[in-house]
């Protein structure tokens, strides 16, 4: 029902809609160029959700990102739900369609959380069969998310870039690319985050995310950073997306707040940030 | 056997298992701690969409107690879809059989009112009719005429005072002091839905409207039950709430 003129998310900044901000947006977006939904939250059939996202659509490029699709789930994707994506995707036709390298699926149990996988050839078949299983029923590209890690598994024996690069390789998917989430898994994980950066096929990247963390230590007194989404992007963050933006090239980025949620300027404020930084780095480089 | 996604799930729900023994920290050692991150989002994120939900339940029964009832329901009944705006359907019966809140045999009832408007905000839209044309009908015809309804329209009868219950809670309106049963209805004017007291007969007549039959049916019905039956009342409620969304008139007499 919406034209074509969104084929592709702008190279400028998005931020993740949030009802409680629609009249401030509808006055003039600033410095915001599109915008990104949970799909899970516009799946009903009418009424204010789906009338607030049609004024979105006839103004901004949106993407659609799932957070429920259970990519990882060791048992069948859900079909009803994959059904209700693909009408979500074919009534909105967005510029983006992405999800999480995650499941939250477990036989008739939906558990709403993102949960962890084992990196191993097992799991790039499995994911990979359901990725193409996902792109052949929307109809087009889905970027795969990085997450964000606190643990690991004693039967992984491949490292994430290799493993998101195999099942790129084999899916056809893109990738997102949550500077966020590398910073907390590498931080929780004892890693260096430029070296992520340095060695992830930013080429496949299609999108990606900022957002904020909360701290907190382990059983041993180690840092354990949860990727809460609710406070603002810290400076390391922003220097790790400037360093991205350097090796990559500009890409549609986005502001992620899922919890206490500011008021519109200040969002608006940390999408200047990022256009910013991605404005002088380039003139830098 | 390496542990699967089953473990993992039983370990999130149920505290006093171990953790799976596949997951572990960068050191190699148990994962401890890093897997309670997981214990903790799931039923936080579940008890958050629970306090969305049942606003109303929440203020009846305390932040703290609906907190901890909410542990518990969460791991009787984790969502069975992905689609959280419908979560909770199960808290009806649940109530009825949690033994602390048997002496409040209201709080199904105003459970079910609460999920009923969830359902409605979210219902499909439709285009109410104009009320001249229901005005200007000739009363044969009208007692003929079928009339279509909203599918945000939501009809709930209770043995209890759940309207004035909700009300005193959401609008400070006082409690209601006789445990007298009443019948309400959700509308939705534009996006947001509101319950409305019916008066006595309301629901009979509301009901047979949405089971299709005639106008004439419907307030037969409402007046074999309630001789003195409001209809002005009732009909008022329908079109302000912009519930009637068609009118077919094609087998008037």
């Amino acid at each position: 029902m919406f034209d074509q003129s969104f084929e592709q998310l702008p190279k400028g900044c998005g931020v993740g809609y949030k009802p409680q901000h629609f009249a401030d947006i509808m006055e003039g977006a600033g410095a915001v160029s599109w915008f990104e939904i949970h799909a899970e939250n516009y799946m009903g059939d009418g009424g204010r959700p789906l009338a607030q996202l049609r004024h979105l659509a006839e103004r901004y490029a949106m993407s659609v990102h799932g957070v429920g699709l259970s990519i990882g789930g060791e048992g069948d994707l859900d079909q009803d739900h994959l059904n209700r994506l693909k009408h979500l995707v074919g009534w909105l036709n967005p510029a983006s369609f992405s999800e999480h390298l995650a499941w939250s699926t477990h036989e008739t149990h939906f558990l709403n959380d993102l949960l962890p996988l084992p990196y191993n050839d097992k799991t790039v078949q499995r994911v990979s069969s359901h990725i193409s299983q996902v792109q052949e029923t929307v109809g087009r590209q889905m970027l795969l998310e990085n997450p964000s890690n606190y643990l690991a598994f004693s039967d992984s024996d491949m490292s994430e870039i290799d493993f998101l690069k195999e099942v790129a390789k084999r899916s056809g998917c893109g990738l997102l690319l949550d500077v966020n989430n590398v910073f907390v898994s590498a931080t929780n994980q004892k890693m260096n985050a430029v070296e992520y950066i340095d060695a992830f096929p930013l080429d496949l990247v299609g999108e990606i995310h900022l957002g904020g963390h909360d701290e907190d230590v382990d059983d041993h007194g180690d840092p354990l950073l949860i990727d809460s989404h609710d406070q603002p992007v810290v400076n390391q963050i922003w220097s790790l997306f400037a360093h991205t933006i350097l090796r990559g090239g500009k890409k549609p980025v986005l502001i992620e707040r899922d919890g206490n949620i500011p008021p519109w300027d200040e969002l608006e404020g940390e999408a200047a940030q990022a256009l910013d930084i991605m404005t002088n780095v380039k003139a830098a480089a | 056997m390496t542990p699967d996604q089953t473990d993992f799930t039983e370990a999130l729900l149920r505290p006093d298992l171990p953790h799976p023994e596949n997951l572990i920290d960068h050191a190699g050692r148990p994962a401890g701690k890093r897997f309670d991150v997981y214990r903790n989002n799931v039923v936080l994120s579940l008890t958050e969409a629970l306090e969305t939900s049942f606003p109303v339940l929440q203020k009846l029964l305390g932040e703290q107690f609906f907190g901890a009832m909410a542990g518990l329901f969460v791991r009787q009944h984790p969502p069975t879809t992905p689609m959280m705006m419908h979560y909770g359907e199960e808290m009806p019966a649940f109530l009825t059989g949690f033994e602390p809140v048997e002496k409040y045999p209201y709080l199904p009832d105003i459970a079910r009112l609460e999920l009923a408007m969830r359902q409605s905000y979210h219902a499909a839209d439709a285009t109410p009719i104009d009320p001249k044309i229901i005005a200007t009908l000739p009363a044969d015809q009208l007692m003929a005429a079928r009339l279509d309804i909203a599918p945000s329209l939501k009809l709930l009868r209770s043995r209890w005072p759940i309207f004035s219950i909700w009300s005193a809670q959401t609008n400070g309106t006082p409690m209601p002091e006789a445990p007298s049963g009443e019948a309400l209805i959700i509308t939705r004017a534009e996006f947001d839905p509101a319950p409305q007291l019916l008066p006595a007969g309301g629901a009979t007549f509301v009901m047979a409207l949405q089971a299709g039959e005639a106008f004439g049916q419907a307030l037969d019905k409402a007046t074999t039950a309630i001789p003195d039956f409001d209809l002005q009342t009732t009909l008022g409620l329908l079109i302000a709430g912009n519930a009637i969304t068609a009118m077919k008139t094609g087998d008037a007499q």
